[in-house]
């Protein structure tokens, strides 16, 4: 059962604001689906190990060379706001810190 | 041709054969691409197969291949293609169908679409899409759902709807989709074309819009598996901007005429049983006996933990995606909410809030749910062991038989609306799929027949790395189950 508080707890962490209206239906959709998820508990897991990779890939490696990446210039075009060369965000730091 | 060459003639071309009548001078690439692009401006109204056309260039390519002699033409050149707008594409907007990238404009394109494009294809437009892959019917789009051309009242099926409709659709002679729990096989199989996902690692993710890394994979959406195989050919291959990406091991070969004589195929007897509509089964049980008849040895075979594929799929799947998705923050590309925002916390949740639709924001929150301190292990932990079981269920299966099948999907198109007050409902719509990426295997739909006159699809699952195989036997099952039926907009053309 997934709680209205849990749903604004982990809706805080992913940095999304719901409606109250949302925090009811989402808990309630959250809920039934979480229900359904926890059948993988009736499984013995013990000495299953975890895959991390599908195709069994290890490290990849590759020279270390320089090469060409992208322009500021094209790095800004899509930019909500920039100035300056940089991307322009609402202030992080109070007047006087730094 | 050109003498005889109707509209509809023109649009139930398969690739293949659009090419031998190109080389040999009988069709012109530009007419070829006019005949597409006609169908658009008559049905893609109802269709809304396409998000952005991009139909001038989509001319000038076709014409300077026509200029082009024969002998210098790219190998794919002139053919009318359609992309998933998952794919960023430079100079043209990609918006994964979400609000978040309405007006993104990439700076970059997509290795599997310059590959394409270098091999000659021409691009006819951007096609809808469940917003970021989210979903099984392209009604999660924020530029709103895609029609079935089968029936305007039923769903395309998803993720890849658009491309699936575009290909059903006669607006477009092949496409381009990704597939991440299904997302070319079901909206194939719901569409009556064909639907390749192949081996994870098999072709670059470079430039696909990331939604859960260890599952993605670009495939194509087809009439005809030799047009699969087709272009998988100029697909495949390592890309050092995708460090999962290999090289296959195998040149991919155009399957040939034969039948199915020493090949083994598994039923997947979880997936033939409850949960699977009774059309459904029909149509794949003609289709299982017409194989038996071709030469195949067909028995029943168990993959004993695949009913847990589900749970563990909408674990890591929702997991990776709340990763990726944290990028999307207003800051460096894409939406960015507006009016007076008091710091950046309330900047990143305004603009996350307003840009994300329903489902993605559910997906990310079930995603942060289950990376959360207290819950990581008992979920995503636990899910990465029963993807482990799911690996090792189908090796066991691959030591008995060369190939696995099932339906593609357990119903046929569900109408508009249907499903998606409850999204438990929709996510078994991909109950048949989700295994097969969960164990980063090759698979592949076709058509398999009609039930209440709407296509049914027939899964082929191979070992991973089987494209030949794979393909071969789908041509062959292809061959004996004749479907030739195509959507009531592609035969009104004639």
């Amino acid at each position: 059962m997934v709680s209205d508080d849990d749903v604004r707890y982990v809706a805080r962490l992913a940095r999304l604001k719901l409606k109250s209206a949302e925090l009811d239906r989402y808990s309630r959709q959250l809920s039934g689906i979480i229900d359904h998820i926890n059948k993988i508990a009736e499984l013995d897991l013990k000495d299953v190990e975890p895959t991390s990779h599908v195709t069994r890939l290890e490290n990849v490696f590759r020279a270390d060379t320089p090469w060409s990446s992208v322009s500021q210039e094209k790095a800004l075009l899509n930019a909500p706001e920039a100035e300056a060369g940089a991307f322009k965000v609402p202030q992080i730091l109070e007047a006087g810190e730094q | 041709m050109t003498g005889t060459a109707t509209a509809g003639n023109l649009l139930r071309l398969s690739a293949l054969d659009a090419l031998e009548l190109m080389r040999t001078g009988a069709l012109e690439a530009a007419a070829l691409t006019d005949a597409y692009l006609s169908q658009i401006a008559k049905n893609d109204k109802i269709v809304a197969a396409y998000l952005r056309l991009t139909t001038a260039e989509a001319r000038l390519k076709a014409a300077a291949n026509d200029a082009a002699p024969a002998a210098d033409r790219a190998p794919l050149a002139g053919l009318p293609t359609a992309v998933k707008d998952v794919l960023v594409t430079e100079g043209v907007i990609t918006t994964c169908a979400s609000k978040m990238l309405e007006a993104y404009n990439p700076i970059y394109t997509a290795t599997s679409i310059l590959k394409l494009a270098e091999a000659g294809i021409v691009m006819l437009g951007k096609t809808n899409m469940d917003e970021f892959a989210m979903g099984s019917s392209t009604e999660n789009s924020a530029f709103g759902p895609t029609r079935n051309p089968w029936d305007p009242e039923r769903v395309p099926g998803g993720s890849s709807g658009g491309s699936a409709a575009a290909v059903a659709a006669g607006e477009a002679i092949w496409a381009l989709g990704s597939d991440t729990g299904g997302s070319i096989r079901q909206p194939a199989a719901f569409c009556g074309v064909v639907g390749l996902k192949p081996t994870y690692g098999s072709i670059s993710r470079y430039g696909l819009v990331a939604f859960a890394s260890s599952f993605d994979q670009v495939g194509p959406i087809t009439k005809t598996v030799r047009d699969a195989a087709l272009m998988l050919q100029y697909l495949v291959g390592k890309d050092p901007l995708d460090t999962t990406s290999v090289e296959h091991p195998d040149v991919i070969n155009l399957p040939q005429d034969k039948d199915l004589d020493g090949l083994s195929v598994g039923i997947v007897s979880e997936l033939v049983g409850e949960g699977i509509d009774a059309g459904v089964k029909k149509v794949f049980d003609q289709a299982v006996k017409k194989m038996e008849a071709a030469g195949a040895a067909v028995c029943e075979t168990s993959l004993p933990h695949v009913e847990y594929a589900l749970p563990a799929y909408y674990i890591l799947a929702p997991a990776e995606a709340s990763a990726n998705l944290a990028r999307f923050d207003g800051v460096r590309y894409g939406f960015r909410a507006v009016g007076a925002l008091a710091d950046i916390t309330e900047m990143y949740e305004l603009t996350r809030s307003q840009g994300f639709g329903d489902e993605v924001k559910r997906r990310i929150m079930l995603g942060t749910y289950a990376l959360s301190s207290g819950y990581y292990e008992a979920y995503y932990g636990q899910a990465q062991k029963v993807r482990t079981l799911v690996v090792e269920d189908f090796e066991r299966a691959f030591d008995q038989v060369d190939l696995l099948i099932s339906p593609t999907s357990p119903t046929t198109a569900f109408r508009l609306g249907e499903k998606t007050g409850d999204p438990l409902t929709m996510y078994k719509s991909d109950i048949c799929t989700i295994p097969v990426n969960l164990a980063g295997l090759p698979g592949i739909s076709i058509p398999a027949g009609l039930a209440d006159g709407l296509p049914v699809g027939l899964q082929l699952i191979g070992p991973a790395f089987s494209e030949n195989m794979l393909l071969q036997a789908a041509h062959s099952a292809e061959a004996v189950i004749g479907f030739d039926a195509v959507s009531p907009l592609i035969e009104r053309a004639d």
